[in-house]
């Protein structure tokens, strides 16, 4: 089994930037491409427990391993947000580098109820991003479709990360903590080319013409 | 080897039911030989748009729990000889379906039948998980509102992740079907366009069939609308739809209004 303590710490690092990240979310673990064995899978829900995580289910192991209440999905709990661990990867880089690490480009629109979560570098999205759809990156967030629903750049702590998509109708954006709601966007962004960027600790609109 | 349709939405009420009566009817139609299985455990409601509410002896948990055959639960129908039915139990619980069963049920269906119409219950738990599992092709149902609509693109998330062939790594067909279109309500812009919707969704476009008497009529004798009034514009769609369906490429044109002197007066009066 790969090391997730690097993977935790990037988790630390976006629930302590994003706005109580996982608060009242429920998360369902998928655990398929990092194989754990009986005693890590209970690691790790145990240290996403600790995190004040409410993992609602995990698939991806056998399900005689955990609490019958985290039984895995298709067991008749409504799905919530499905988390990928990574499969393999580095070892955690010091926050400054994080986003000179590889990117991520997603070649497929993210449908409502879908999360990216990239925390080592960039995400390229080349569809749109549907409303109650959201992406997180360490790094910046491209989107060449329509960004309707939300997009967290520098979600572990670089202020220098930018949000950029072709069509901005976004529910909220954020870049390393803050954010600015739908409700506060100026109405002229609306349907524009926009670049999002923080200037002394405030969310700045740029229209790209 | 028969083609598994699954249809869907997210969202309750949409016409998931409707269609799959009247898209199966419109392909057995055809001559091809067509099952439609109901995976809405606890309402059954397929049957009674088929007008078979009456004859059913054996249902789906009943196969999957071994009490009767396939074949035996398989309600052939009146009318068209080639369209059959497996439907839902009303009295037991959701739970009754499971993972193994679907997987043989289905299994066996596809190896006798053309095409098998999987008519997948509301919502995006295990009920619409099981009626996806096995899916080769998807009708995704959407009315042309925002609820709607964010629903069926929550479902294609899940179509792409959640079905046996997405899994093995195999392309999944995915078409919208926009139902109960309203085209007076559309012009005034009360709901969305169908643009607006297939933007959304980024998935092609099998029918749109537009809001009308002719299915509720259909739907409250008992027939699907293809058989009760085959020349209604609703009927029409479904028949196109159908053969779309089949591969045949047909000229899919947005329902208008259409003015008449009455129309006109009384939207004035408005
Ligand atoms: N094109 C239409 N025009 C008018 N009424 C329609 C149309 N399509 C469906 N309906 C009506 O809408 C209601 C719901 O349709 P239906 O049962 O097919 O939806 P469903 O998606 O299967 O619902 P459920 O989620 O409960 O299974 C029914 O009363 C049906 O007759
Ligand atoms: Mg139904």
């Amino acid at each position: 089994m790969p090391p997730v303590a690097g993977w935790l710490d990037d988790l630390d690092a976006v629930a302590r930037q994003s706005l109580a990240f996982f608060a009242n979310r429920p998360v369902v673990l998928n655990l398929a491409r990092l194989a754990p064995d009986r005693n890590e899978t209970n690691a790790i829900i145990d240290a996403l427990k600790i995190r004040n995580i409410r993992v609602i289910a995990v698939e991806g192991v056998d399900p005689a391993w955990l609490d019958p209440s985290l039984a895995p999905l298709g067991s008749g709990k409504e799905s919530g947000k499905v988390v990928d661990f990574p499969g393999a990867r580095a070892p955690a880089q010091p926050r400054a580098a994080a986003s000179s690490r590889g990117s991520s480009i997603i070649d497929r629109p993210v449908r409502s109820g879908q999360t990216i979560f990239h925390p080592e570098g960039d995400v390229i999205v080349l569809g749109s991003v549907s409303s109650g759809a959201e992406v997180i990156a360490g790094g910046s967030v491209h989107v060449y479709g329509t960004l309707r629903g939300r997009a967290l750049a520098g979600a572990t702590g670089n202020p220098g990360a930018l949000i950029f998509c072709r069509k901005f109708q976004a529910e909220l954006v954020s870049i390393d903590g803050s954010y600015m709601t739908a409700e506060q966007t100026p109405p002229d962004l609306i349907g524009k080319p926009v670049q999002i960027r923080l200037k002394n600790d405030a969310i700045v609109t740029d229209i790209l013409d | 080897m028969g083609t598994v349709i699954v249809v869907t939405s997210g969202k309750g009420g949409v016409g998931k039911t409707t269609s799959s009566a009247a898209i199966g009817a419109a392909l057995a139609q055809t001559g091809d030989s067509v099952a439609l299985v109901d995976f809405d455990v606890g309402l059954r409601n397929l049957d009674l748009v088929l007008g078979a509410e009456r004859r059913v002896v054996y249902d789906f948990v009943n196969v999957i729990q071994g009490q009767a055959k396939l074949s035996q639960a398989l309600i052939r129908d009146k009318r068209i000889e080639t369209l059959h039915l497996l439907a839902a139990s009303q009295t037991r619980d959701k739970d009754a379906l499971t993972e193994e069963g679907v997987e043989d049920v289905v299994g066996s269906l596809r190896e006798t039948f053309d095409w098998v119409i999987c008519d997948s219950p509301a919502g995006i738990e295990r009920g619409a998980i099981l009626a996806m599992r096995h899916a080769d092709m998807a009708i995704v149902v959407t009315n042309p509102e925002v609820s709607s609509v964010r629903d069926s693109d929550r479902i294609i998330g899940l179509l792409d992740a959640r079905t046996r062939r997405t899994e093995q790594g195999e392309a999944m067909e995915k078409h919208v079907l926009i139902t109960r279109f309203d085209p007076t309500r559309a012009a005034r812009g009360d709901m969305l366009a169908i643009d607006d919707v297939l933007e959304i969704l980024s998935l092609p476009l099998i029918g749109i069939v537009p809001e009308s008497q002719s299915v509720l009529k259909a739907s409250n004798i008992g027939m699907p609308v293809v058989l009760a009034d085959p020349s209604s514009d609703s009927a029409r769609a479904y028949a196109d739809a159908a053969r779309r369906i089949k591969g045949e490429s047909v000229d899919l044109a947005v329902p208008t209004v259409r003015r008449s002197l009455f129309g006109g007066l009384f939207r004035r009066a408005a």
